[in-house]
Parts: C-alpha cells; sequence; structure tokens
C-alpha cells in the first residue's frame, strides 16, 4: 500500500532530531509538525520572521499581526523569536537551518528539483522556495512517487522549470524513500506491501537497488 | 516639522511627490503589515505607471490590490502574486509586467539597497531561470549568480508605534518586509498604529531607527486577515 499522507509525514518527523530548527513547506510538509516524537524539542521556522511558530490559535487568541508563511493565523511557541525578512533568509541562506522539508513537482537523478511552475498555468511565483533549497544542507523532499496520470516524479533530467540544480539529497515518496547521489537514485527504504518492481517500475530516472530493501514500519 | 520630528498631519502630505512612473516599495507579508492608509492615498492620487516592489500584491479590494482597479500599476517585482483575480486578469492581458524574485533575494535587495551595497551574489537561483543572464561567479567551490539591489523613489511602510523622530517598533510578524523597505526608499514614509514623545521608546528595543524616516504619520487601521485558521479551544 502506497503511504498515506499522515504516513508520509510520520515517515519524514523520524528524521528529525533534539533541538532541530526545522522549516517545513505548505502542504503535505506542514503536517511534519503533528508528530514531532514524544519528549524531542523541535523548533518551527516560518520564513515570513518567526522561529518558533506554535498551533493555530484559538478563536479568541487570532492576531492579524501574527502570520505564518503560508498567511495562516499562528501563534509563538514557547522561546519563540521575530525577526525581519532579511534576518529570516539570512538564517535560510546561510545554512542556519537543520533540516528543511517541502514539497515538489519533479526530482532528478542530479538533485535537480522543479516545484513552483507549470507552464501553461498560472504563475504564481517562488515565494521563499529557491532561497531554501539553495540554503539548506539537509532537504527532504516530499512528494507522491508519480503524477496522477501515473507519469514518475523521478525523473533522469526535470522537465520543468527549475527551483534549484543540484541541491536535493533525499526524497521521501508515498512508495519509498530515496537517496540521490553520484548521479542515480538510490532506492532505501519502500513502504508497507510495495514491491521493489512497482517502484523501479515508477521510477523514470537511473535507480540502484540494493538485494535488501527494508520496509518501513508503522 | 522641526528638527528630527517627522511627523506629518495629513495623508496628501504624507504621499506628497509621489509622481506617476516612480518605484514604490512597500512593506508587508500578504496583507499582514502593510501600509494600508498609505496604500489608500496612492489610489486616492491616481499615480500611474508605478512600479511596485513588494512580497505581494494584495488581495481584490484590499491592499496593493486596490491600485490595479485603475491600473495605477505597471509592474510588481514580487516572489508570490495572483491571490486576486484582477491581478490575473491584467497579467494575462498584457497590461501588467511581473519581475518575479526569490523571496530572501527581495528582502537582501532592499536591505542592501538601504545599506549602499548595489549588488550581491547568492546562490539563490543559480541554475533557473531566474539566473539566466546574469552574472556568475565562483566562490569556495559554489556557483552564486550577482543580483542588483533596488532603490524605491519612495518607500512605504507600516510600523506599531514611533516616537516623534520616527524610532519605530514593528509588532509580531507585522515587522516581515518593513525595516528594510524603510531603508530603500529615497522618501521613507511610515505610518503607525501611535506616535510617542521621543524618550517614550526604550532605545534598545528600536527596530526601526529614526534616520531611515521621513515623514511619519498615524494612522487607524482595518487589518484584515487573509486566511484565519484556528483551533477548537
Amino acid at each position: 500500500m502506497a503511504l498515506s499522507r499522515d504516513q508520509m509525514a510520520i515517515r519524514v518527523a523520524r528524521e528529525l532530531q533534539d533541538g532541530f530548527y526545522v522549516n517545513l513547506g505548505i502542504g503535505i510538509p506542514t503536517l511534519v509538525a503533528n508528530h514531532v516524537p514524544e519528549g524531542m524539542e523541535v523548533m518551527l521556522q516560518s520564513e515570513n520572521g518567526l522561529l518558533g511558530m506554535g498551533p493555530f490559535p484559538t478563536e479568541d487568541q487570532v492576531d492579524p499581526d501574527l502570520i505564518n508563511a503560508g498567511k495562516q493565523t499562528v501563534t509563538t511557541a514557547t522561546g519563540a523569536s521575530i525577526f525581519s525578512s532579511a534576518e529570516s533568509f539570512a538564517m535560510i541562506r546561510g545554512g542556519h537551518v537543520d533540516l528543511t522539508v517541502l514539497g515538489a513537482f519533479e526530482v532528478d537523478v542530479r538533485g535537480s528539483i522543479a516545484s513552483w511552475m507549470i507552464p501553461g498555468k498560472l504563475i504564481k511565483g517562488m515565494g521563499g522556495a529557491m532561497d531554501l533549497v539553495a540554503g539548506a544542507d539537509n532537504i527532504i523532499v516530499l512528494m507522491t512517487h508519480a503524477d496522477k496520470y501515473g507519469n514518475s516524479k523521478l525523473l533522469p533530467e526535470c522537465t520543468l522549470p527549475l527551483t534549484g540544480a543540484g541541491c536535493i539529497k533525499h526524497v521521501l515518496t508515498d512508495l519509498a524513500y530515496v537517496e540521490i547521489h553520484d548521479g542515480k537514485f538510490h532506492l532505501v527504504e519502500r513502504a508497507p506491501g510495495v514491491s521493489v518492481e512497482e517502484i523501479v517500475s515508477k521510477t523514470a530516472g537511473e535507480m540502484v537497488v540494493p538485494d535488501h530493501v527494508p520496509e518501513m514500519q508503522f | 516639522m522641526a528638527g528630527f520630528d517627522k511627523v506629518v498631519s495629513t495623508y496628501e502630505e504624507a504621499m506628497a511627490g509621489l509622481e506617476d512612473g516612480m518605484t514604490v516599495i512597500a512593506g508587508g507579508f500578504g496583507i499582514c503589515g502593510i501600509p494600508e492608509n498609505l496604500i489608500k492615498q496612492i489610489k486616492k492620487m491616481g499615480t500611474k505607471e508605478l512600479t511596485i516592489v513588494s512580497n505581494n500584491c494584495g488581495i481584490d479590494g484590499f491592499g496593493l490590490g486596490i491600485l490595479l482597479e485603475d491600473r495605477q500599476i505597471k509592474k510588481m517585482v514580487s516572489s508570490y502574486v495572483g491571490e486576486n483575480k484582477l491581478f490575473e486578469e491584467q497579467l494575462l492581458s498584457g497590461q501588467l509586467e511581473v519581475e518575479l524574485t526569490p523571496q530572501g533575494t527581495l528582502a537582501e535587495k532592499m536591505r542592501a539597497a538601504g545599506a549602499g551595497i548595489p549588488a550581491f551574489y547568492t546562490a539563490t537561483g543559480y541554475g533557473t531561470d531566474i539566473g539566466k543572464g546574469k552574472d556568475v561567479r565562483e566562490f569556495n567551490g559554489r556557483k552564486y549568480i550577482l543580483e542588483e539591489s533596488i532603490q524605491g523613489d519612495f518607500s512605504i511602510v507600516k510600523a506599531w508605534k514611533a516616537d516623534r523622530y520616527g524610532n519605530a517598533i514593528y509588532r509580531n510578524t507585522a515587522m516581515n518586509f518593513n525595516p528594510m523597505a524603510a531603508t530603500a526608499g529615497k522618501i521613507c514614509v511610515m505610518e503607525v498604529e501611535e506616535i510617542v514623545e521621543p524618550g517614550e521608546l526604550d532605545p534598545m528595543y528600536v527596530h526601526t531607527p529614526g534616520i531611515y524616516v521621513d515623514r511619519l504619520i498615524q494612522g487607524t487601521f482595518e487589518k484584515r486577515i487573509e486566511i484565519r485558521t484556528v483551533r477548537q479551544g
């Protein structure tokens, strides 16, 4: 079975470490915040200028001056700090954020990522995505393995305009956990009940498959 | 006005001198921390052919979105746009030009302009369409593109509180692009919720020093919320 959105978030949350500063992109990556292991301290960075993002506010806590990068009302966590956009991107571009999790349309064997623009559709912009992929060393891309038509999103070369070139080393899809190095995908783990053959058949780029590919446990 | 006193009493006075074709740098993220009354004043003035540098372009009927109604904007320099129908229409019909800029690069372009730095190298955008035609240099084995800073004829900024000298404090994430925008305009106009006397703000907690601020006005703010998200509690 392919992983559910929550299972994908749970699997990524296992990459968190105590004391990590983490930036979570919009969509499924946001769910990772719900699965921080018990007893572990993680601080969420929101690129509009907040480090230490708390839960959504209750009705009486709503503050129009306090939002996240997705423009939703939020609260601050204990020990939070607030700063300007330049300061926020200084911590991102300066490589100070420990882990970045974001979605994508395509990733290729060289670690390039396309996540912001589909030609022919309305272009809204890259927001902070180009800064995040260029600045962070530790990035996990969270996406489905194939699009809704069954086309692989793990490619020999991205076909859509890039968000960043050669910057992605880890991809978690609904079928597999994949690492990227030496110009190839490397299959690390598979979703429960998903065969290596299925993963390989849905991966367009060259993929190295070790003798034993463990199943993810949930 | 005398000495360091930056206070003006009317919005007409605050935006005096804004002319067709000028570049205006605006603070705000989404519609959080936007100089909403200064934007309304630009609408009232009817100034046209403006280049607006702002992370976003407001929404229909609020924020920078209202400047689209009378086609006052020629060009937007932003990282994320299109949360309004009018924007989409004018973009698709070619009436509006958009220069998409990565958010961190946009913040840095403002910061650099205010700090007298004409251009800077960044890894952001290298190898993408954003890097096309830009100077590339390698430092310590990594490639960077040259990005130019952006100065505005005007910058329009929203802060929470300021003293009459323009020393200002922002509130929560309404800070966002405002501190950089304040430094990047030849004329910086700041609107605030409260003006206090010099000496009332603790100098240690001033975010924007008054040296950057040319005109200061107190306004009342609607502070609309773009995406109200709540939990049961």
